[in-house]
């Protein structure tokens, strides 16, 4: 009995994560290979809004998937285009993708408002999910959820243990140097953007398919700053972002849960304890970091033009 | 085919002030199509929404009332993004200082006696209260290294659920009838009209005066040539001894500051209570605005105009065309975009050259 209440709540932990690592994956990939998107709010809601539009349209989840990674994908093009391709400031250049998304995410998502869906189906396994305590919780997830613990190990396999990954992080570390040696700087930017926008569309696409699953307007709620906030916390390994995301959302469900049982604190106390929960966990991942220097990509958001 | 950037020796002034109005007409046409893929006549809504607004004495003011508190945002973040500190949490600090000064216009109501004080002090609450709250993010930088972006974005949220609770409790109108809102501030808590029976305020001169002073300290005073020498070249500022912490501090500081005085000029002009929201995202667009008028002070007024216009257009367009607002925000988004695409060729020679990957570095 009580082994099933603990798994409900993991369970709920789990799903509140899942968006946060599958935006923040994506994100360490591209602010791995050195630039720094600051529209993942933007590709996200676009991605939500027209996941759930093709969702509705074909009658497919999977569909309604592709179509939201595919719509994070075309913004980071865009974004790819401006910072990669011309130089543009890309702190900037976020922020105009950020604005970008959810004016999209309006027009795109207008006719959807109210609609409802069943959620995402979930895996289940004759006699598996069935298992008391953690059946549930391991064998009874649906699909977005292990397309992001996939996601984890292979990101992290990939930047720790290939070739192509030791360039990628070694193009975010030093640009004009990798440059220097002949690799590609700018394709390999320009890709690990477009990346990072998929996975941000397809988290957009968990929150409208199976988290709620309907689309309402600004319904992401600021869950892109959070990934971007975690990598940070994560000092750039994905690993980590996957336990900064499941701390993150034990906190949204601890403070759900805390509003229900009415403690006396004032709602909207509550409703800022994730954003406060963030800006803390950066100050003590800083005070814990003092002497170590940072460990951000040294060519972070720094402008790359090569010539001749 | 590869692109290839060449920097200029020199920017060229030409193109700095041709590239945002290239980048202006370049969103005008793309926002054309879609208009067009919406079922609307392209020309019908460029009317509504450039032409219209611009030719009634209300919406003339309410485009002033608009571009007022985005002029003054942008203005104070010019300073910040000068000097390449990003804080993009104006919204917060706006509601903030719309907070702080509405708390001292409900604090003095049915105040009898000498009552000119209130104004200026409403003002100079809500201007230190945006400044302070700035301060947050400044601080955790230059103290502790955290990343400015997301410190002043995470506390926009919390300013927000700050006035929210405030409303509805402790500041709420108890006479009321439990609408989360305040007493209305008396005349002397609000900012005069400046025509009898109109709706322009003295906030737009408020913002206008903010615009000029802006003009002359980045131009004119040591303080504006540290903050120009610190963004184009931090290493020069460094060897010039210009203090990197004292710069952060005050950048956010006026920003904050002229954030907060756009909320209570807000709040103690157009709106005359406190509600659960006073902006409709003035600190976000205000980051258009700045990068739209090139950081500059002047050119920040006449992008202030030009994007309150359309939102006014917006509106209008709603009503009359049942063009979505959402339009406009993906417009004002594009727009930025394109502003920040074209400024390459400004600082570079751009060339599209046949053929494969570049050689050596510059960087």
């Amino acid at each position: 009995m009580t082994l099933d209440i603990v798994q409900m709540v993991l369970i709920t932990v789990l799903a509140a994560a899942t968006p946060l690592i599958l935006a923040g994956i994506g994100e360490l990939v591209a602010e791995r290979s050195g630039v720094l998107n600051l529209g993942v709010e933007g590709m996200m809601i676009f991605g939500a809004a027209v996941s759930f539009a093709v969702a509705v349209q074909t009658g497919s989840t999977f569909l309604g998937a592709l179509g939201g990674a595919a719509a994070g994908l075309l913004l980071a093009a865009l974004f790819g285009i401006l910072t990669v391709g011309l130089a543009a400031n890309q702190v900037a250049s976020g922020l105009s993708l950020t604005i970008l998304g959810l004016g999209l995410s309006g027009l795109v998502g207008a006719n959807y408002v109210g609609m409802k869906r069943d959620p995402a189906p979930h895996l289940s396994l004759p006699g598996l999910t069935d298992l008391p305590g953690l059946g549930r919780l391991v064998f009874g997830q649906d699909a977005f959820v292990y397309t992001a613990v996939a996601l984890v190990v292979a990101v992290s396999w990939f930047l720790w243990r290939t070739r192509a990954g030791l360039t990628l992080r070694a193009i975010g570390d030093d640009h004009v140097a990798t440059h220097a040696l002949g690799l590609k700087v700018r394709k390999v930017r320009f890709l690990s953007v477009l990346f990072g926008g998929a996975c941000a569309g397809l988290g957009g696409a968990y929150l409208a398919l199976a988290y709620t699953p309907f689309w309402s307007p600004g319904m992401t709620a600021g869950r892109g700053w959070i990934a971007l906030a975690l990598v940070v916390f994560a000092s750039w390994r994905p690993l980590r972002v996957a336990a900064g995301a499941l701390l993150f959302g034990g906190a949204t469900v601890l403070q759900l849960h805390a509003q229900a049982a009415g403690l006396g604190l004032p709602g909207q106390l509550l409703s800022a304890l994730p954003y406060l929960a963030t800006i803390l966990a950066l100050v003590l991942l800083s005070l814990g970091q003092r002497h170590g220097g940072s460990l951000a990509p040294a060519s972070l958001g720094r402008v790359f033009t090569p010539s001749r | 085919m590869r692109l290839d950037l060449v920097p200029r020796t020199r920017r060229s002034p030409v193109l700095d002030i041709l590239s945002p109005a290239l980048a202006f007409v370049a969103a005008v046409l793309i926002g054309g199509i879609a208009v067009a893929a919406l079922g609307v006549s392209p020309g019908d809504a460029f009317v509504t929404y450039f032409v219209t607004p611009l030719s009634e004495v209300w919406s003339l003011q309410e485009i002033a009332l608009k571009a007022a508190p985005l002029a003054l945002i942008a203005t104070g973040l010019a300073f910040c993004y000068r000097a390449n500190l990003w804080n993009i949490g104006a919204e917060g600090q706006f509601v903030v200082g719309g907070l702080a000064g509405g708390w001292v216009g409900v604090a003095t109501h049915g105040m009898g006696g000498f009552t000119l004080w209130i104004l200026p002090a409403m003002l100079i609450a809500g201007t230190l209260a945006g400044a302070a709250y700035a301060m947050i993010p400044a601080v955790l930088k230059v103290r502790l290294g955290v990343s400015e972006i997301l410190t002043s974005l995470m506390l926009v949220y919390v300013a927000q659920l700050l006035l929210d609770y405030m409303v509805r409790g402790p500041l709420r109108d108890p006479a009321g009838y439990n609408f989360p809102q305040s007493v209305g501030f008396d005349p002397a808590a609000r900012l005069p009209y400046l025509m009898e029976g109109e709706t322009l305020h003295a906030g737009v001169v408020v913002a206008f005066l903010a615009v000029v002073l802006a003009t002359v300290v980045l131009a004119r005073t040591l303080f504006g040539f540290e903050v120009r020498v610190v963004g184009a070249s931090p290493r020069a500022a460094r060897f010039a001894g210009f203090s990197d912490a004292r710069l952060t501090l005050a950048v956010f500081a006026i920003s904050g500051g002229a954030a907060g005085l756009a909320g209570i000029v807000e709040v103690a002009g157009k709106i005359g209570q406190l509600q659960p929201e006073i902006s409709p995202g003035y600190g976000f667009t205000a980051i258009i605005v700045a990068f739209l008028g090139r950081l500059s002070p002047p050119g920040i007024l006449i992008a202030a105009i030009v994007i309150a216009l359309t939102t006014i257009g917006g509106e209008g367009a709603q009503i009359d065309l049942k063009l979505p607002l959402d339009l406009t925000r993906a417009f004002q988004g594009l727009l930025l975009g394109l502003v920040l695409g074209a400024d390459v060729f400004a600082g570079y020679h751009v060339r599209l050259v046949p053929g494969g990957p570049s050689g050596r570095p510059v960087s």
